[in-house]
């Protein structure tokens, strides 16, 4: 965990990268519940309109929040979570999947020990989360 | 079709607690690729002051899909077209973090309908409490209904 007193406004938390193939989705919607078919039917999914399989956006949060855990060093210090789900991650049926990038930086320094990080998480150079921010607490 | 307005306001309450599982937050974390050791080894999760195994901040979707075919978005006089929804917005406030053998009661209320251009935007809260009725969470979910917004008069 940062020392508290080491953060300030613009602080950066390390970019990580993390893979979503199809794999990925088959354990999530298996571990969370979400068996909707557009996670894992190209057939259905096309029909509703969309380019192929789309990742589930409470996985893509799900990883998201791993930027900040993993700076924080304990998850039970996120005392809150938020995102838009501004576009899909589309996930071809390849071995490479798609490829989401999330970064953070402190966007406020709130009472209590605590700050509110603004994450930017991206897939194929485009935005899939907006407004994604979440308060932790450090001290 | 559009969503009934009427519904605003009103309560569903899980019909039974959910009893937070150490495999299930363990294959969550698997899922989401995610090694943290304190949602796997309890000493972990004790030696950084927490009673047992912690669950990931976004471990309460388990619940929406739990008990969401006994929710809003499954009631029938509701009029909503799952066919045509999408998740639009998802907050956690966690008001304490989630630990395995937690015992969690979950209440979903339709907060609000509106129109949003042509589509039609709901928002749910979800409060869950711990057996001791101690608030644990609340989950704020907006989805989006494509098309369905009622068609304007010309004004």
């Amino acid at each position: 965990m940062p020392a508290l007193a080491d953060v300030q406004v613009g602080t950066a938390l390390p970019e990580q990268t993390f893979p979503v193939t199809r794999h990925t989705l088959v354990l999530y919607a298996g571990a969370s519940g979400d068996s909707n078919v557009i996670h894992w039917n190209e057939r259905i999914a096309k029909a509703v309109g969309l380019p192929d399989v789309i990742a589930h956006g409470m996985l893509t949060m799900a990883e998201a929040a791993r930027v900040v855990t993993d700076w924080a060093g304990d998850p039970g210090r996120v005392e809150s979570y938020g995102v838009r789900f501004s576009r899909p991650v589309v996930v071809p049926d390849d071995d490479a999947g798609a490829t989401l990038v999330v970064s953070g930086v402190v966007e406020e320094l709130l009472d209590g020990g605590r700050v509110r990080v603004v994450l930017t998480a991206t897939s194929g150079e485009q935005k899939v989360l907006a407004r994604a921010n979440a308060v932790v607490r450090l001290g | 079709m559009p969503i009934d307005r009427a519904f605003v306001g009103r309560a569903y309450p899980a019909s039974t607690p959910y009893e937070v599982g150490r495999e299930h937050v363990r294959s969550f974390a698997d899922a989401i690729g995610d090694p943290n050791p304190l949602y796997r080894d309890r000493e972990a999760a004790q030696a950084a002051g927490h009673p047992d195994v912690v669950a990931p901040p976004t471990f309460l979707t388990v619940l929406t899909n739990r008990f969401g075919g006994e929710g809003p978005i499954a009631d029938p006089g509701l009029g909503l077209d799952y066919a045509l929804v999408v998740h639009g917005e998802q907050h956690f406030a966690l008001h304490r973090p989630v630990h395995v053998g937690d015992v969690l009661s979950s209440t979903v209320t339709v907060a609000d309908v509106k129109d949003v251009g042509r589509n039609e935007s709901m928002t749910l809260l979800t409060e869950v409490t711990d057996a001791g009725g101690a608030p644990v969470a609340t989950l704020t979910t907006t989805i989006v209904s494509s098309g369905t917004a009622a068609p304007k008069t010309e004004a």
